[in-house]
């Protein structure tokens, strides 16, 4: 018992062991030459994919039903909305930043708000505010594409210990993420709502405001993402966090996070994180087109879906 | 009168009522809709996307949820422009063959006990890659017989109409009529004594995505008849479209409660909204966003009439 | 057994075991059905009733045991296909048609054969006409969705689609509890029918906690305790004494009420729940063991999570509870499947092990301990999977749970359902103890025995409080007579 549960426990390990893999194979196409930049990209394109995809987690660890799918509009408009406020001048970085977690935490609390006022399924009122965020940063935006400050822009590109900065941002937040997850009162709250929400309930615990925090910390790190991206890539652009909905899922489903509920796992994220931009990279480096990475990606979240369900097939 | 005014007969009089409104007032902020090219320039749209919606209610009514409806219909379309111009048969073969992936997802999804929202997530991504490929920029044309179809002018009633009300009657007669129609929103009602009663779940499944699948094929081939040629993203607006169009047509998320006719009379209102707003001079920014407050409102609405009803069961 | 050897039995089961993990729920059970029969089946909740239920209709398969058909062949894939097909039909205890379908359209789920054009009106006619024979003046229309028909309706279209056939004819009903939702005027015109049913040689398995229903409409009893068949004799050969003292006396000796301090007239209730539908309000005090008794599902359960509900936040915990609850039905409102028993146990304590917000390990698992020896979970390692021990020690879980806790009040929903003996001795013991201690307990449970150990009872019926007993009045006659009102057993 105490094995499989040890087997179980380390199924995260399978998505480093597919981006070694991945890795080696894209390196050995290019003879090696690509070695140490195909690296730095993937850790610093990750880094993204991380950031959304604990957030992600958290939420799809309330169970099934649970995901929040306006995190690319989230990113767009907290971008968008915090270079416009920061306009070019550096001094105003930090209060920049801070505009951006709040308009997370204000998307975070609308959400909830919806699926407890209207009682629909999340995906519904995320999905229908995702809508109205959009339409925000479109109408902020105005077709206008404000440069970070050069500090900013010089952090987001930059690199520390050879590893880049977004990296090491990304590390900073897992571990909080993980201190959070496994060794708080919160943590065990919402991994318990996600396996059964009615006796967490009947366990005393307060179901709403557990379920509300975690949709307000999804948006939060979202809006955090899309404030790095937009000044990694020189500013924010309206589709921006277009690509961060399936890949915050697909990193967590990936990551070896149960769709079911009540199980998550942080370390698995990052594993998934760096595999996910090592494929498309792959397939790019063989000369395969945008229609093949789409399928690929697509067939890789099912085949890890299906594989993870183990599940007793009812018949 | 009492009856009338029930809350059951209400969840279909409501959307009744909201289309006859906004025509009303489309007919008065622009007379000149009030006439035969009018009518159908304004609904001619809605063809597709009704029958979107019925694919899309299909799937609700076994209590999933298809994220894939608009990738799929837009590779339906690209199939239609494309193959089934120049070779009708391989064409068809495509075509059927995607409705048969569509039956397979519905027993994946059930043997494996996968989140469907995930699964269609994913399946996304295949169709569009799929559509790229097929035509990786806009083009194609439209096989002449449905493009022939979908012009023809019949007497007195706009196609658009005619197709939409032909539409609501076969779904109606299969979904609400047919034997086969009891025992698939017997599965949405109670799956388990759908199960007792001797039935196979997964084949009653398995049915229901194959005919949703069918009905998106068609509105994949109806769309390309319309605007003569595609392109990859042509119908990605549909996933939303058809989920906010069933509820709006007094559709529910679980429980096998879903309408046929309301679902196509949803469908009319929605497009009919669009219009609506751009006639109301609504910044194209606020589009989107207003779509997915029209989806709130909706939502908003139903959880009133639903109160209602409740209130209504204990006097 | 007086089964005519001339006609064969419509199915007989022989040798049969069923294992839920480590609960034997059948544990080598015989029973035999003959045509024109109708046995009644009794024991208590955990017996193996629904089990053997569940194996006659082909929902569960065995884990040993043989399955003989009518024609006298031994069936190798007994299923739910195969019994229907022999004329196997089934009331179940909770409802089980489509809500969000008509009565006509419940038929079509019941009757595969029913299709092609007209099917609508036949399917009418025929749950009409029986409708009609067996519940005369039953005000159903057969086209208006389940879900807007009253509970008793419903219970009504439910048996009347079960004795319906088409296609094969019916050979088998299996009704349980099906006057749970009737009055007697309807229970009544229900026995009646199955009477008429049996002369026409269809044979009925009949179960219910109403012990003089069952003695009136059987040719038959079989009482059945733990997993196995203990008595199986003509009706005419028992009263209601003799089939409750077959059935077993689960907790008889554990009994012995406590004898409470007078409390103080002045005294105010640790807690209140004042609702306008039940007769008398509901109370507790200090130190009681308040029972709340009645039929199952008659609203004491709403009752119990209502309390918790409204004493216990959505948005914030308080940081001292002031209830706990103890879930009866464990998977559903109680277990968290995916954690280790430890995790199962402290969830409901956390917050005491904090330091800069995080949780200290080490003490968790200290409180593990001291309450694994306490409460006598058998397990060598708190950290195994919940699901690994059988429901008895699941259930010892869910009580350290509750009472680890500093709160005052812990709620009860039937908690002792499927729990071995020892343990409910185990388990009694402790919550006297605690009680003695100043603690509250609301206890509602399905046992007659455990009721009548509470210092006060609450009886229900129909989802109200429609009776206080206290002191010397909680006696069974008092509680059934409460419990039945008009309809006395």
């Amino acid at each position: 018992m105490t094995q499989l549960v040890s087997i179980y426990r380390s199924r995260w390990i399978w998505s480093f062991v597919a981006a070694a893999v991945v890795w080696t194979i894209t390196v050995m196409f290019t003879g090696g030459a690509s070695m140490v930049g195909l690296t730095q990209a993937a850790f610093t394109f990750a880094a993204f994919s991380i950031i959304v995809g604990l957030g992600q987690m958290f939420v799809i660890t309330l169970g099934p039903g649970n995901v929040d799918l306006s995190i690319p509009a989230t990113m767009t408009l907290s971008g968008t909305v915090a270079l416009k406020f920061i306009n070019v001048d550096a001094s105003l970085i930090v209060p920049g930043f801070l505009i951006a977690a709040g308009i997370g935490l204000g998307v975070g609390l609308a959400n909830y708000s919806l699926i407890k006022l209207l009682r629909i399924p999340p995906i519904i009122a995320t999905l229908a505010m995702s809508f109205i965020i959009q339409s925000t940063a479109i109408w902020t935006n105005r077709g206008l594409r404000i440069r970070p400050p050069q500090p900013l822009s010089d952090f987001a590109v930059g690199f520390t210990f050879g590893l880049p900065n977004l990296a090491w941002v990304a590390l900073l937040i897992s571990a909080l993420i993980y201190l959070l997850l496994e060794k708080s009162v919160f943590g065990r709250w919402v991994i318990a709502v996600g396996q059964n929400m009615r006796a967490a309930r009947l366990a005393g615990i307060p179901v709403d405001g557990v379920r509300c925090l975690t949709y307000v910390l999804c948006a939060v790190l979202a809006a955090i993402c899309g404030f790095f991206l937009a000044s990694f890539s020189g500013g924010a652009a309206l589709n921006m966090g277009a690509e961060y909905l399936l890949m915050s899922i697909a990193v967590v489903v990936i990551g070896g996070t149960s769709v079911a509920g009540g199980d998550s796992n942080v370390p698995g994220i990052w594993g998934a994180s760096l595999f996910m931009f090592l494929v498309v990279s792959m397939l790019n480096t063989y000369g395969f087109d945008a229609g093949y990475r789409m399928i690929m990606t697509g067939i890789i979240i099912i085949g890890v879906i299906i594989a993870a369900s183990s599940r007793t097939v009812r018949i | 009168m009492k009856t009338l005014f029930s809350a059951d007969s209400l969840r279909i009089l409501v959307p009744a009522f909201s289309l006859a409104a906004l025509l009303a007032a489309v007919f008065y902020l622009q007379p000149r809709t009030m006439s035969y090219m009018g009518l159908n320039l304004m609904f001619n749209l809605a063809v597709p996307i009704a029958l979107a919606t019925i694919a899309q209610m299909l799937i609700i009514a076994v209590n999933d949820l298809d994220l894939s409806i608009g990738a799929f219909v837009s590779f339906a379309a690209c199939v239609t422009a494309t193959f089934l111009e120049s070779d009708p048969l391989i064409g068809l073969i495509i075509l059927a063959a995607a409705v048969g992936v569509y039956a397979l997802m519905g027993v994946v999804i059930y043997l494996r006990n996968l989140p469907a929202i995930v699964v269609t997530l994913g399946m996304s991504f295949v169709w569009s890659g799929l559509a790229v490929l097929l035509l990786p920029s806009p083009g194609g044309s439209a096989p002449e017989w449905i493009r022939a179809i979908m012009t023809s002018r019949p007497p007195f009633v706009p196609m658009a109409i005619i197709a939409s009300v032909l539409i609501a009657i076969v779904a109606h007669l299969i979904v609400m009529r047919s034997s086969f129609g009891v025992v698939m929103r017997g599965v949405g009602g109670n799956s388990r004594s759908v199960e007792r009663a001797g039935w196979s779940v997964v084949k009653v499944r398995a049915m229901t995505y194959a005919l949703a699948g069918t009905f998106a094929v068609i509105a994949g081939i109806v769309l390309v008849g319309l605007t003569t040629a595609a392109d990859a993203n042509i119908a990605l607006r549909y996933t939303l479209l058809s989920i906010a169009g069933v509820i709006l047509g007094g559709g529910e998320f679980v429980g096998g409660r879903v309408s046929p006719i309301g679902a196509v009379i949803g469908a009319l209102t929605l497009t009919l909204a669009a219009s609506f707003l751009s006639f109301l001079q609504i910044s194209p920014d606020w589009q989107i966003g207003v779509q997915g407050a029209i989806l709130i409102i909706v939502l908003a609405i139903r959880l009133l009439l639903n109160r209602r009803e409740r209130r209504e069961k204990r006097a | 057994m007086d089964t005519n050897m001339s006609e064969r039995p419509v199915i007989e089961i022989t040798g049969a075991r069923k294992l839920f993990g480590a609960v034997k729920a059948l544990d080598g059970a015989d029973f035999a059905i003959a045509p024109g029969e109708c046995v009644g089946l009794v024991g208590h909740n955990g017996a193996g009733k629904s089990t053997l239920v569940n194996v006659i209709n082909g929902g569960l398969g065995l884990n040993e045991g043989q399955i003989t058909l009518s024609s006298g062949q031994v069936s190798s894939d007994f299923s739910i296909r195969v019994a229907r097909a022999q004329g196997i039909r089934c009331v179940f205890q909770e409802l089980s048609l489509c809500p969000n379908l008509s009565v006509v359209e419940n038929m079509r789920i019941a009757h595969s054969g029913l299709s092609g054009p007209g099917w609508r009106s036949q399917a009418r006619s025929m749950v009409d006409e029986l409708l009609d024979k067996i519940f005369p003046g039953h005000g159903i229309d057969s086209g208006r969705a389940v879900s807007e028909l009253s509970i008793a309706q419903r219970q009504m279209a439910e048996i009347a689609i079960a004795f319906s056939s088409h296609g094969a004819p019916t050979a088998l009903v299996i009704l349980d509890e099906p006057t749970s939702s009737l009055d007697a005027s309807r229970a009544e015109q229900l026995i009646a029918y199955v009477k008429t049913f049996n002369a026409a040689g269809g044979a009925v398995i009949f179960i219910s906690h109403i012990l003089g229903e069952v003695l009136d409409v059987s040719d038959r009893i079989v009482v059945m305790r733990d997993g196995k068949v203990v008595s199986d004799k003509p009706s005419s050969a028992f009263t209601v004494g003799s089939l409750v003292q077959a059935m077993g006396s689960v907790a008889a000796e554990s009994a012995g009420r406590r004898t409470v301090a007078k409390r103080a007239v002045s005294e105010a209730p640790v807690i209140a729940f004042p609702r306008e539908r039940d007769a008398v309000e509901f109370e507790a005090f200090k130190g009681e063991l308040v029972g709340l008794a009645g039929l199952s599902g008659h609203g004491q359960t709403q009752l119990i999570v209502d309390l918790f509900m409204s004493v216990s936040g959505d948005w914030w915990a308080r940081r001292e509870p002031v209830a706990a609850f103890v879930a009866g039905d464990r998977i559903v409102d109680g277990v968290f499947p995916i954690w280790s028993i430890l995790l199962n146990m402290t969830i409901a304590v956390l917050g005491r092990w904090q330091r800069f917000g995080l949780t200290d390990r080490a003490q968790e698992a200290e409180y593990g301990r001291t309450w694994h020896e306490k409460i006598g979970i058998r397990t060598p390692n708190l950290d195994h999977p919940i699901l690994s021990l059988s429901g008895g020690n699941q259930q010892k879980a869910l009580f350290a749970r509750a009472l680890g806790t500093s709160a005052p009040l812990v709620l009860m929903d039937d908690p002792m359902r499927g729990v071995d003996i020892g343990t409910k001795q185990d388990v009694y013991q402790m919550l006297r103890e605690e009680a003695d201690s100043g603690r509250t307990f609301i206890w509602y449970s399905t046992e007659m025995d455990e009721v009548c150990v509470c210092d006060r009872v609450y009886v229900f019926r129909e989802g109200r409080i429609v009776r206080e007993l206290e002191g010397d009045a909680v006696s069974e006659e008092n509680i059934l007579a409460a419990s039945f009102g008009e309809r006395v057993a």
